[in-house]
């Protein structure tokens, strides 16, 4: 599964780095996420429940940043095990670039599936990146401006 | 009751319990006590299992007890075997590599068995198996066939560093070559037979039980052979006396072969029941079904044939790679070499033949026998030569058939079988007037007018079934016979118990045997019940499959039914105060020869059970007889399927308009359940050619088509109304001159459904397009060939 998107957040690119890199935020925004838990300066812990299709599972997994370049650019390498129902393992690219007062975000999503997840969801699969990717953005932008006023311009 | 029977369209006896749900199928078995097994399964096509925490899992509500391989190997458990030795062509044996029930220390399929979960309640299991801890350290992985043996490829088993289970060999190459060499013509073709899922309505399932009392297991298991089951299992993985394990198949939903096999699941929990003290029961889940059956087909293949001006076929050549997945089910081994190379002369006197076939290790679920089994890829490749040269010669399809067809018999081919009967110009004949080939021009042409492109395709297959001549399976590599067993016992009022070795799960053995018996004996088919699958109640077995039921069981029941004539006869003798060689058995009654003197069986048989007025000086009491059969031949079923397609160029959606079968099975016992046969083996077939094949990621190895909204398994509104005919040449070894039905239309149909779509799209250039061949595949090859006319 690739994915590939942008989307305008309302805020500065020094301000929209903070809000990316802090847990309290992102476990807000993170469509289904329980815990976040940064446990060095790379690395997250997370646990969340995704459904993909006829598939519900919580994953345990973990999140790790590399090649940061603040407040520019960074890769987030993830795994997540979701137990009999599989696995969800992958990385994403993302590119902060200022917009007028906004930032524009830019991000690569490469993610492949196993298990029971592969076996029944593999067509389902792109669709729910995306919807977790638009959840995941509306849910930010609304955060971050404490309004609902986050324009989506996903591809 | 003087009717004949035999040949008679009767309804099978066993659909009233199907048909209104008083079946007993493995699942509907409850025992006291009984709990669950769950199968924590890798989500890895291939890994390194680093460790398995099962310690929660153990604390979780209802849970009694975890197994891991680890657990097997300390108790000895042994690998899963393999019934059939090939030899290299180094004149090794081929690689078999260990085959754990349970994982030890690696994975190797997505689905592969790490542990299994035994609880109170199903849901307990499915809990507990989530709490299990495996830490995988994931390894590449390789998963098509073509890419198993490349240099870097991913190594499955230490023992195949080349990923390689066997080369093997079977024909003249030296004489092949120097036919090539002096050939006028030349076809090649090279194509993937696509892998398909088995997909029985009744998913596996097994209950086993131990019993303390007397140190015995009873096992309850969805299988096409219990009595192979109860052989591999005890005496191979187990190491249980035999006499102690009693193997239970009761109703069965279905198998195409994916029954045959001894399975990790029954294997797993039988050895767990003596652990716990208490039953087991393990149902497939779909998916489940879909990750760990065993799969068919599978393979890569480049086939050429050599041919005269005349069109004379003067020489085969066949060089195929077969997928064998992760590691050697049952049968395995013998599939892509005795049951396929050895049918690669069909209907046709090509004089020489060679194929070699490299069987090799992928991370992908087990291959096996899937009905038809070798047969199909192997009349695959013929019959598309063959179609394929005709359209390069120019040669009429039919015509070129003709020119080659066997038509003296027997017939020794040169690939090691000796044809016995046929009469192949008959069946086409009779195809080709059913399938009214004469008006197909007209009805391309009404087909053009209407924006759609027609095609006829032609599929002259023949099989081997009636496996087998133990002898010659065992020079071959058989590690097993291949006869069966049947006993027929009178019961004092004269109603008849058959035990037969041949199971029955769809093929309607319960009815056919009846029959078989009804004629013999000449009692009405509901005196007679056919009992099967259960090694507690019948001699032996070496049970369904190859089409065997009627060729090998049936004749076992009739070598029976001659020891109760034969009995009977002298019983009668003593009745009558006749010499026996006066007494006539006919039609129930046993009578003096040129007298009105008779007795009926029922009246033999009651004096056998109340031998008051009995020889009991030189005659045993009772009416009990049984028979061993091992036949001196396989049968050779051979048909032509023709079939008829329509094709939306703007789409490329294909419809079959018609499709016409005309087999010859030998004698018919029963033509309904006979074309019922063909009706399933033609969905199958034409699944194949249109809809089926299995997926695999190519990279991760993860199975794609795990459902039925990604694995498409035909439809009715996929089928036409078939066009279903007989021809019969008796089979000429065996006393009922019968065949086998069981698998033709599966063999038969795949090559007909794709050569008509490609006599649709020759006028395109089209030449060649792979199996299934979807909507979208047609499309394509008619894009490429415009786009190719284009650019020239």
């Amino acid at each position: 599964m690739e994915m590939t998107g942008e989307q305008l957040i309302p805020l500065p690119q020094e301000a929209t780095w903070r809000a990316l890199n802090d847990t309290a935020i992102l476990k807000v925004c993170i469509p289904g996420c329980e815990t976040i838990e940064q446990v060095s300066d790379t690395e997250y812990q997370l646990t969340m429940t995704a459904k993909v299709g006829p598939v519900s599972a919580k994953f345990k997994g973990k999140m790790t940043l590399s090649e940061v370049d603040v407040p520019h650019s960074y890769t987030l390498v993830f795994e997540g095990q979701g137990g009999v129902a599989g696995f969800a393992k992958g990385q994403a690219n993302v590119r902060l670039t200022p917009e007028s007062e906004a930032t524009k975000l830019g991000y690569t999503v490469k993610a492949m599936v196993g298990g029971k997840l592969a076996q029944v969801g593999s067509r389902l699969i792109d669709g729910v990146a995306r919807k977790i990717a638009e959840q995941f953005f509306s849910a930010f932008n609304k955060h971050v401006t404490g309004t609902a006023a986050g324009s989506a311009a996903g591809e | 009751m003087n009717a004949p029977v035999i040949g008679q369209p009767i309804k099978r006896k066993e659909d009233y319990r199907f048909l209104t749900g008083s079946g007993m199928y493995t699942d509907d078995v409850t025992l006291p006590g009984q709990t669950y097994a769950y199968f924590v399964r890798s989500p890895h096509a291939h890994a390194t299992i680093r460790s398995i925490d099962v310690s929660k899992a153990r604390a979780a509500p209802g849970v009694i007890a975890i197994f891991t391989g680890d657990d097997l190997a300390r108790a000895k458990v042994g690998g899963l075997p393999c019934g059939w030795l090939i030899t290299d062509v180094n004149g090794q044996p081929m690689k078999e590599p260990p085959h754990p029930p349970l994982a030890q220390g690696k994975v190797r399929y997505v689905g592969d068995h790490v542990a299994v979960v035994i609880a109170e309640t199903l849901n307990q299991a499915k809990d507990a198996a989530e709490l299990v801890d495996v830490d995988y350290a994931t390894l590449p992985a390789v998963v098509n066939a073509g890419d198993a043996r490349k240099p870097g490829a991913a190594v499955l088993h230490d023992i195949a560093p080349d990923n390689t289970c066997y080369v093997w060999a079977l024909g003249d190459k030296a004489a092949v070559d120097r036919a090539f060499a002096g050939a006028d013509h030349v076809t090649t073709l090279e194509f993937t037979n696509n892998r398909l899922i088995p997909n029985a309505i009744e998913p596996r399932a097994a209950v086993a039980q131990y019993s303390r009392g007397d140190d015995a297991y009873t096992l309850y298991v969805a299988n096409q052979n219990p009595h192979v089951e109860r052989l591999l299992m005890t005496a191979f993985v187990l190491g249980l006396p035999e006499h102690k394990v009693r193997v239970i198949a009761p109703d069965v939903g279905g198998g195409f072969g994916s029954k045959i096999y001894l399975y990790a699941e029954e294997t797993v929990i039988t050895w767990a029941a003596k652990q716990t003290g208490r039953p087991i029961k393990w149902t497939a889940e779909r998916s489940e079904s879909f990750l760990s059956d065993a799969h068919g087909r599978d393979h890569l293949t480049k086939a050429e044939l050599a041919l005269d001006k005349n069109g004379t076929f003067l020489a085969m050549r066949v060089i195929t790679t077969a997928n064998m997945g992760a590691y050697l089910s049952t049968f395995a081994s013998c599939i892509p070499t005795i049951l396929y190379a050895t049918l690669l002369a069909g209907q046709y006197t090509t004089p020489a033949i060679y194929c070699q076939v490299t069987a090799v290790f992928t991370n992908t679920a087990p291959v096996d026998a899937y009905r038809g089994a070798g047969r199909p890829e192997a009349t695959y490749v013929v019959e598309r030569l063959v179609d394929t040269a005709a359209r390069e010669t120019g040669i009429d399809r039919a015509e070129i058939r003709r020119r080659n067809f066997i038509t003296q018999f027997p017939y020794q081919t040169p690939v090691a079988l000796l044809y016995d009967t046929g009469n192949y110009e008959a069946t086409l004949a009779e195809a080709m007037k059913l399938a009214d080939v004469a008006g197909f021009e007209a009805r391309r042409k009404q087909a053009e007018d209407r924006g759609k492109l027609r095609g006829l395709g032609y599929s002259t297959y023949i099989e081997a079934c009636g496996l087998a001549p133990s002898n010659v399976a065992g020079s071959l590599g058989g590690r097993a016979g291949l006869f069966e067993a049947g006993e027929v016992r009178v019961h004092p009022t004269g109603t008849v118990t058959v035990f037969t070795g041949s199971h029955s799960h769809g093929q309607g053995h319960e009815t056919t045997f009846a029959q078989v018996v009804a004629d013999r004996l000449g009692m009405p088919v509901e005196n007679i019940d056919i009992v099967h699958g259960d090694t507690g109640r019948i001699l032996f077995g070496m049970g369904t499959y190859g089409s065997r039921s009627i060729a090998v069981g049936g004749t076992a029941i009739v070598k029976a039914l001659d020891k109760i004539v034969a009995k009977g006869r002298k019983i009668a003798a003593h009745m009558l105060e006749a010499a026996e060689a006066d007494i006539e058995f006919d039609r129930g009654n046993f009578k003096v020869a040129g007298t009105d003197k008779s007795v009926t069986i029922g009246q033999v048989a009651f004096a056998a059970y109340v031998p008051h007025n009995y020889p009991l000086d030189k005659l045993e009491p009772g009416l009990n007889e049984s028979a061993f059969y091992d036949p001196t031949n396989f049968t050779f079923p051979a048909g032509s399927h023709l079939c008829e397609v329509e094709i939306d160029p703007e789409t490329g959606q294909t419809r079959i308009v018609n499709f016409t079968a005309v087999d010859d099975f030998g004698k018919i016992i029963n033509p309904m359940i006979v074309e019922g046969q063909v009706h399933g083996g033609l969905a199958q077939g034409i699944g194949q050619a249109l809809l089926e094949a299995c997926v695999y990621d190519p990279e991760s190895g993860q199975l794609l088509t795990g459902t039925y909204m990604d694995y498409a398994l035909p439809r009715a509104d996929d089928l036409p109304s078939f066009r279903v005919a007989t021809k019969e040449t008796p089979c000429t070894h065996n006393p009922l001159g019968v065949k086998g039905c069981g698998e033709a239309g599966a063999i038969g149909a795949p090559a007909a459904v794709i050569n008509a779509i490609i006599d649709a799209l020759a006028p395109l250039g089209v030449r060649d397009i792979e199996m299934p061949a979807t909507a979208e595949r047609v499309w394509r090859a008619m894009q490429n060939t415009r786009e190719l006319k284009k650019a020239a």
